[in-house]
């Protein structure tokens, strides 16, 4: 065994010598394989760990949020709809949601308005609560005046009450929670109406059977489970992380070629230096053995470079490189930290898929010369 | 005499597979320390019955993905484009998105 490791010993002296004499060629390599090991960690562990953040945070939403719908279109809840829902067994809750959009042309920011039950959040009439960043849009900070536009024309004089909390941002980033009554003279909505209902089942089971009975009973509703909105989530983030995959793919293929060039056509001085391996005595075996050296150690590093830095690069720069795509047009977007949740096998995955495959790509030509006359490769 | 290369490769791979554990173990520390504000979210969720993440905020079918139905980008005027950068970020393709409950009346009509 001591034998053994002194002979791999050797080896990886001889074979870092070998790629010290390629410095240049080498370290551009090194940099390459790096930087696409990061861009593929990057992306999968910022989706990972916004996905888990999804699934954790909405857990919290309403089992079944019930719409109604006018000629394809959202349109309000009419009054009595609430009574009805009432009736329908396994409904343990029914409540009334007050929600819309404004869109403030002074920062051209769009908010979400939103009027909670008095039970979950008492706002004086008057006052509002805002999220962080419409405050830091705005410049606002507690018992700042800020006057909007009502949907009347008529310009209203809010007081802002308190600023909700920094960590809760990637829910709350643009939300503005006033009162029931200033809501609706804001928007001039009718007393009685309503955005949508949200629905508490008691039994989850029930959860489906209910919003089956739903669409029987109120023809003109699109009942949203809870389930519905998980998927959702998940599916954009499937679906985004297919895209930034699919754009670095082009990376990954350039970088195929180029492992595939380096390999399959041994540079003259390469194919030399086997031959004359060889012809001072090493055998097929020895030379394949320091190739592999040569494949595993540049791969190896690559990955733990490029893993090192994805990792930092999401959860202590807060995705700093991936916030421009994120942001789109919107001017208002949270500033959130992550709550770091790697997958194991996530990691086991990217390893094999980056590291086996350049390893094995530069083992066959060096096989193949390896296994030639000496007296031939060296001509 | 200076250490043989193998010594110090195999110092370096060494300290670079720490270094890989050291990013699970600094993940489960972060993780816990931010335990009580995931709850307060979930909190808050959950008190003002939110259903979506506040991540797209220029439209309002990106806002709020789960209440916007899939024509929603397209329903502004007629032969409208869906034309907000977000749009081709979020909605993946129908054929991919089974986010609908297959309820008897979503079958017979569309959304």
């Amino acid at each position: 065994m001591k034998i053994w490791i002194e002979k791999q010993k050797y080896l990886i002296d001889y074979t870092l010598a070998s790629l010290a004499r390629r410095k240049v060629k080498n370290a551009g390599l090194l940099v390459v394989y790096s930087v696409l090991v990061f861009v593929l960690a990057s992306v999968m562990l910022f989706t990972h760990a916004l996905r888990h953040e999804a699934r954790t945070v909405l857990e919290g939403a309403p089992e079944v949020v019930l719409q109604r719908m006018v000629a394809g279109r959202h349109d309000l809840i009419p009054p009595g709809y609430l009574e009805r829902l009432g009736r329908i067994r396994g409904v343990q809750s029914q409540e009334g949601r007050l929600w819309g959009y404004y869109y403030d042309s002074v920062v051209k920011a769009n908010y979400t308005f939103m009027a909670p039950n008095t039970e979950a959040e008492a706002i004086a009439p008057g006052n509002i609560v805002v999220g962080p960043a419409m405050a830091r849009v705005r410049g606002l900070a507690a018992g700042d005046v800020l006057t909007l536009r009502a949907y009347t024309g008529k310009l209203t004089r809010f007081t802002v009450a308190r600023i909700l909390p920094q960590d809760s941002e990637l829910v709350s980033a643009d939300l503005v929670l006033m009162s029931s009554d200033d809501f609706r003279s804001f928007f001039d909505m009718p007393a009685g109406h309503f955005t949508d209902i949200a629905l508490r089942v008691a039994n989850p089971q029930e959860v489906r059977n209910v919003a089956a009975k739903l669409a029987a009973q109120f023809p003109d509703s699109r009942p949203i489970l809870r389930e519905e909105i998980l998927r959702t989530y998940e599916s954009i983030f499937n679906w985004r992380e297919g895209i930034v995959l699919l754009l670095s793919s082009l990376a990954v293929l350039a970088f195929v070629i180029f492992a595939w060039d380096k390999a399959s056509g041994l540079a003259a001085d390469e194919k030399r230096e086997i031959g004359i391996l060889k012809a001072i005595g090493w055998e097929t075996g020895d030379v394949i053995r320091m190739k592999f050296w040569e494949a595993a150690l540049i791969s190896v590093f690559a990955f733990l470079i490029g893993y090192l830095a994805a990792y930092v690069h999401v959860f202590h720069l807060a995705s700093a490189l991936f916030a421009p795509v994120l942001k789109g047009w919107a001017v208002l977007y949270p500033r959130f930290k992550l709550s770091p949740v790697i997958d194991g096998l996530q990691v086991a995955t990217l390893f094999f898929f980056t590291v086996f495959p350049y390893a094995a790509a530069t083992l066959v030509p060096i096989w193949r010369a390896a296994i030639t006359d000496p007296d031939a490769v060296m001509r | 005499m200076p250490p043989r290369r193998s010594t110090l490769i195999a110092i370096l791979s060494i300290f670079g597979c720490a270094a890989l554990a050291l990013s699970f173990v600094d993940a489960a520390r972060m993780r816990a320390r931010q335990a009580s504000a995931l709850a307060d979210k979930l909190e808050l969720v959950s008190r003002l019955q939110l259903t979506d993440l506040c991540l797209f905020t220029e439209a309002r079918y990106t806002r709020h993905p789960s209440q916007a139905d899939l024509h929603s980008a397209f329903m502004d005027h007629p032969l409208a484009f869906e034309h907000f950068p977000t749009g081709s970020l979020v909605p993946p393709p129908a054929a991919l998105l089974k986010a609908y409950e297959n309820l008897d009346r979503k079958t017979e009509v569309s959304d």
